[in-house]
């Protein structure tokens, strides 16, 4: 059934992304590929892997934006995975049910042996979360790693997505949206966490925290600590010659 | 928009055999449909031709067309479900008119009724189509009002200069010349409205609305995800079309539009094998003339994921 849930779902699972510190080194995306390549959706296929135009099928691709002008300028990395809307369009024009909002957690699943390979999820997404296996005929998308957050054979701690498991800098937090004590929901309240073109009224689930004020110029910086001066002597003399 | 010839060729296919289904049934409630068996059996074998073609056509993009028939099932939420299920229910009634007017040479009783049911259902069924465009707010472009008066003006645009053009061929007479014309300035006013309508409108969403970083500066990429291309960008940031936009709008129009108005009206004035000449040259100067502008409404139409692949506005 590709109509919403009817009742807003009890847990909203999602992800944090912290733009101001992702240092874009693309680990999220690559164990995502590894992950996923064997789990719900496996394989993401490859197109001409070794050719010179390879394509293949992402749930998580790193974006480099350049923001701001001159000195101003800054750099920000930009993971972009599903958001997992509230109020997902690629779920409600599916023709066949295969597209699909679970209402207990809010995840947004493809039921591939449903599929008909129509693209019409991919292009209702503002956010390009969808990707077409043409290999396989069918979409596939980002799972939340369903396999991995529910599946009991994994130590609890490695119990959250592939993407966030592996982040070096901890740039992507998981958890519940509807439980405030959840990090997911501190971190958007203390940061301002806020939700990725809004006027497209998907009501995304993952928040973007913003980047930090800048602290590289100069007046960010404490002043220099004034350091002891040698009293008389043959010190004083050196720390005299030295300090010139 | 990446334009799939396979949807091109439905869309238009299916609107020219709707519009010709829902102006014959149309005659036939106005007991003006001539009966004569050889332009009936063509024209409604033209328009199941075109219809069955098109609805065929439409699944060769389906990575799984073995499974079309799922797409029947979510009619609740969705334009695409609504309107497979609209297009196999349209056979009822347009098959029925079908079967009297050909096989039984009768236009009255239930078989007008059929046609009026044809008909209706045959612009219903256009309405879906143009809703699975017009619904998603995704693509400026596409989430326009103007979309749907163009889908079903030109539906019936065509479906009239192909009734028309079998008339003459035929040598029954019609009268729906006046009714081709008309249809052809309505077809122009909306069509000149859309064009005008996505021209204007400024973009809801941009870079920094996508990014959410607008607060700190413009916005622009600096890398792209990967060195190559991939679905997204192949699929939705298809550009080819847009340098060449403002010429081929003028083709769209002139094949599209102009032309066949011409030569319909020319073919009002014009005495012997001249009217049928015209006739047939404005179906298939419409013919290519609407191919050319479903191409570009695809070509032309701007995804906002592109936002994220180094577009500033979509």
């Amino acid at each position: 059934m590709t109509s919403l849930p009817a009742q807003p779902t009890p847990k909203r699972l999602g992800l944090v992304i912290d733009l101001d510190i992702c240092v874009g080194c693309h680990a999220c995306a690559v164990n995502c590929k590894e992950w996923n390549t064997g789990g719900y959706h496996a394989p993401l296929t490859d197109i001409k892997p070794y050719d010179s135009d390879p394509s293949g099928v992402w749930f998580n691709r790193i974006h480099t934006f350049e923001v701001g002008l001159g000195a101003d300028s800054r750099v920000v990395h930009f993971p972009k995975s599903c958001l997992h809307c509230d109020d997902a369009p690629c779920v409600t024009v599916c023709p066949t049910g295969a597209s699909y909002k679970r209402s207990d957690d809010g995840i947004v699943l493809v039921d591939e042996n449903m599929c008909i390979g129509c693209k019409l999820c991919s292009w209702a997404c503002p956010y390009g979360a969808r990707e077409y296996d043409g290999d396989a005929g069918v979409m596939k998308k980002c799972t939340l790693c369903i396999d991995r957050i529910y599946n009991e054979n994994l130590e609890e701690v490695a119990r959250v997505p592939a993407c966030v498991s592996t982040c070096p800098a901890s740039a992507r937090h998981f958890g519940d949206f509807n439980d405030p004590k959840s990090d997911v929901s501190k971190l958007t309240a203390e940061r301002g966490g806020f939700d990725l073109m809004p006027e497209q009224e998907c009501k995304p689930t993952n928040k973007y925290l913003p980047p930090r004020p800048r602290r590289d110029r100069a007046e960010d910086s404490p002043a220099p600590i004034a350091l002891p001066k040698a009293e008389g002597g043959f010190l004083a003399w050196v720390d005299d010659l030295l300090s010139r | 928009m990446h334009p799939a010839y396979s949807v091109i060729f439905f869309t238009t296919a299916t609107g020219a055999g709707y519009g010709l289904l829902t102006l014959l049934g149309i005659l036939a409630a106005f007991g003006t449909l001539p009966v004569d068996r050889g332009f009936a059996v063509t024209s409604v074998g033209i328009a199941f031709v075109l219809i069955v073609g098109g609805l065929l056509s439409s699944t060769f993009h389906l990575g799984h067309p073995e499974r079309a028939w799922r797409a029947l099932t979510q009619w609740r939420s969705s334009w695409l479900s609504r309107e497979g299920v609209l297009a196999i229910l349209t056979f009822g009634p347009t098959g029925l008119f079908a079967l009297g007017w050909v096989v039984f040479e009768d236009i009255g009783g239930i078989y007008a009724v059929a046609g009026v049911l044809g008909a209706i259902a045959c612009m219903a069924t256009v309405y879906t189509t143009s809703m699975i465009y017009a619904s998603l707010r995704t693509v400026r472009a596409w989430n326009d009002p103007w979309v749907t008066p163009v889908y079903l003006v030109l539906s019936l645009a065509t479906g009239a200069l192909l009734a028309s053009g079998l008339a003459s061929l035929f040598g029954v007479a019609l009268q729906l010349e006046n009714i081709a014309l008309v249809l052809l300035v309505l077809a122009t006013f909306a069509k000149l409205s859309y064009w005008r309508s996505i021209d204007r409108r400024s973009s809801e969403s941009t870079a920094e609305s996508a990014t959410g970083l607008g607060h700190l500066g413009k916005v622009r990429l600096l890398d792209p995800p990967h060195t190559g291309t991939n679905y997204l960008m192949s699929e939705m940031g298809y550009q080819i079309a847009r340098k060449h936009a403002i010429k081929l709008r003028r083709v769209a129009f002139a094949l599209g539009i102009l032309i066949p108005f011409v030569l319909t009206l020319a073919a009002m004035f014009l005495a012997g094998l001249l009217p049928v000449i015209a006739a047939v040259l404005a179906v298939l100067s419409a013919a290519v003339g609407v191919l050319v502008e479903r191409w570009l409404f695809f070509a032309e139409a701007k995804h906002v994921v592109t936002l994220y692949y180094g577009a500033s506005e979509a």
